[in-house]
């Protein structure tokens, strides 16, 4: 068959660029008994009484649709999560949408609020579906680069340098992807002003919310002055194990939800029935599940930002998500070539910098969401690795001089 | 006895898997490998560490195949010293695994191993319900382990489907 013509095509979707991960996760899977740090995803299975109330649900027969923003049941336990644990209120009835992973929610949100040409600015390094949601929906998206130097955090200053009057929202990820930097109410306090100043919309991605390990988390939406520009995108994937399941909510004012549950009324109707049924078990009973998920993420990440450092790959301490975004620049070689050699040479798979953005130059994101075997047996092989390439050090100090 | 976080995170490494460096667990612990030794020494000494077992399936090993019989005993307590003595008289006998005070139907329940059919037997009748105050035993014998200690035995292998590598 003749190849399709390119002008059957949107120039929006022409222009996206293919996923940095999608590339290399190609290559990853050609080769075999690789160790994997490349993963983006809990190494635990969903917690047992999830699954088994999903199994329960579907014995009794809720195969049907749910109401279109969720089963109610399910959105008072959301709403009651939201209050208990960040001390944000909502209404179940009004505010809250249950969606199809925080995915589907990042994308309802960007189509509610964009016009053609809005800007919406993007705190890099970041999750690899920002950009391309914002442009799918008719958006501009801006990055903000954020630097090591200060633990990849976004400060006031980062934004007034990037406003324009197009500039209508931002979105920050605290716990970052794929930095695991994890904003303090004081910081959160100080962006909040320059939000509040240039009057912009928040979309504050809370998925890696439960996995924090040195401070409570605060919610931005509890943040003073958010929480009518905010809107909060959260979902069971990352803190409950439930990648699979594909089960998001969001929480806003109740106009940004008006708005919102059309959009997401006439593309999916509503989440799958049976597995609501799941998530409303998750919020109500597994909260000494999740702290022992926690608890060990927060064991390895100690073990794994020790060990990168002793092997001369520099990295800050993240404060959640389950990555760690080691340096490596003092190999001279770019992420791209530094993942690409560690996974030939040692079968050691982390994900390029530049995956998540420009500013991901000169660093790779390593998962620690693996056993602790795996990451041994990783650090192992990185560690001949680095040894292997000594020779560059001449090399390095002319690359990276004028950084 | 109250215990301090980190002590609480010695613990749990190690009843994951007590063949962690300890450097390793140092590093997990966020603390120096000093620190963690002198935790490791003061848990033992507290005997709150209580053993190191290794934790293994027989049932797998050719010739080692053993019987495990679990018996339930009534017994009459002696006066002044209670059950304890009479525990005492059957925990000593190296083939009891186990025991336990139970509330209910009977008092003493206890795990035994042995080669055979009748090395069990042979404890039961020779050695446990000659004991005085024990009153009467029932043995069940163990046909399968599915979980131990909370360690599933030979269970479904522990698969990664995730991708290699995903967002
Ligand atoms: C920052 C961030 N937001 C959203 C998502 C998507 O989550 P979900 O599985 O709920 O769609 C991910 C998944 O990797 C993520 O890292």
């Amino acid at each position: 068959m003749r190849n399709a013509p390119q002008h059957y095509f949107s120039e929006t979707v022409k222009e996206l660029k293919p996923s940095g991960i999608r590339k290399f996760f190609d290559l990853a899977a050609s080769i075999e008994d690789v160790i994997s740090l490349g993963v983006g995803e809990p190494d635990f299975v969903t917690p047992w009484s999830i699954r088994e109330a999903a199994i329960l649900s579907l014995e009794e027969g809720f195969t049907s649709y749910t109401a279109n923003p969720g089963l109610l049941e399910l959105r008072q336990e959301i709403t009651k999560y939201l209050k208990n644990r960040f001390d944000v209120q909502y209404s179940p009835i009004d505010q809250v949408i249950v969606t199809v992973g925080a995915s589907l929610a990042l994308d309802i949100a960007f189509r509610a609020i964009l016009n053609p040409g809005d800007e919406v600015l993007i705190v890099e390094p970041a999750f690899v579906s920002y950009s391309p949601l914002v442009a799918m929906a008719g958006g501009n998206p801006v990055p903000i680069a954020t630097t090591a130097d200060n633990g990849f955090k976004l400060t006031p200053e980062h934004i007034e340098n990037a406003v324009t009057p197009k500039t209508k929202a931002i979105l920050i990820c605290s716990p970052n992807n794929p930095t695991g930097t994890c904003l303090n109410k004081k910081e959160m306090a100080e962006i909040a002003h320059a939000i509040e100043k240039h009057d912009l919309i928040l979309v504050s991605d809370e998925v890696y919310a439960e996995l924090t390990y040195d401070e409570d988390y605060t919610s931005f939406a509890a943040i003073d002055g958010m929480y009518e520009r905010t809107i909060l995108i959260n979902g069971f994937s990352k803190g409950f194990a439930m990648t699979g399941w594909r089960l998001g909510f969001l929480a806003a004012p109740k106009a940004f939800v008006e708005q919102m549950v059309k959009i997401f009324q006439y593309t999916t109707m509503c989440a799958p029935h049976m597995l609501q049924h799941g998530a409303i078990e998750a919020l109500r009973n597994t909260s000494d599940e999740v702290e022992n998920m926690r608890k060990s993420y927060r064991r390895r990440r100690n073990y794994v930002v020790q060990a990168l450092n002793s092997i001369g790959l520099d990295c800050h301490t993240p404060g959640g998500a389950f990555y760690v975004f080691p340096s490596i620049k003092k190999t001279g070689l770019t992420s791209e070539q530094f993942a690409e050699e560690l996974l030939l040479k040692e079968k050691v798979a982390v994900v390029p910098g530049t995956a998540f953005g420009e500013s991901g130059e000169g660093y790779v994101r390593c998962s620690y969401a693996t056993s602790m075997e795996q990451l041994q047996e990783a650090i192992k092989r990185m560690t001949r690795f680095m040894e292997s390439l000594e020779i560059r050090d001449i090399q390095k100090e002319k690359l990276y001089s004028n950084q | 006895m109250k215990l301090t976080n980190e002590e609480l995170e010695v613990l749990s490494i190690l009843e994951e898997n007590h063949r962690v460096s300890v450097e390793t667990m140092a590093a997990m612990v966020n603390t120096t490998v000093e620190n963690t030794m002198e935790i490791i020494k003061k848990l033992e000494s507290d005997k709150i560490i209580v053993s190191y077992p290794a934790l293994i399936d027989w049932s797998k090993v050719e010739g080692k195949e053993n019987i495990v019989a679990m018996i339930e005993v009534k017994v009459t307590p002696k006066r002044g010293v209670g059950f304890d003595e009479v525990a005492e008289r059957i925990y000593r006998f190296p083939e009891v695994t186990s025991l336990y005070l139970m509330s209910g139907a009977y008092d003493l329940s206890l795990t035994i191993e042995g080669k055979s059919m009748t090395e069990i037997a042979t404890f039961v009748s020779e050695k446990l319900s000659t004991i005085e105050n024990v009153i009467s035993t029932t043995t069940h014998f163990m046909l399968k382990k599915y979980k131990h200690d909370g360690v599933v035995f030979g269970g479904s292998k522990d698969t990664d489907r995730r991708m290699v590598v995903s967002p």
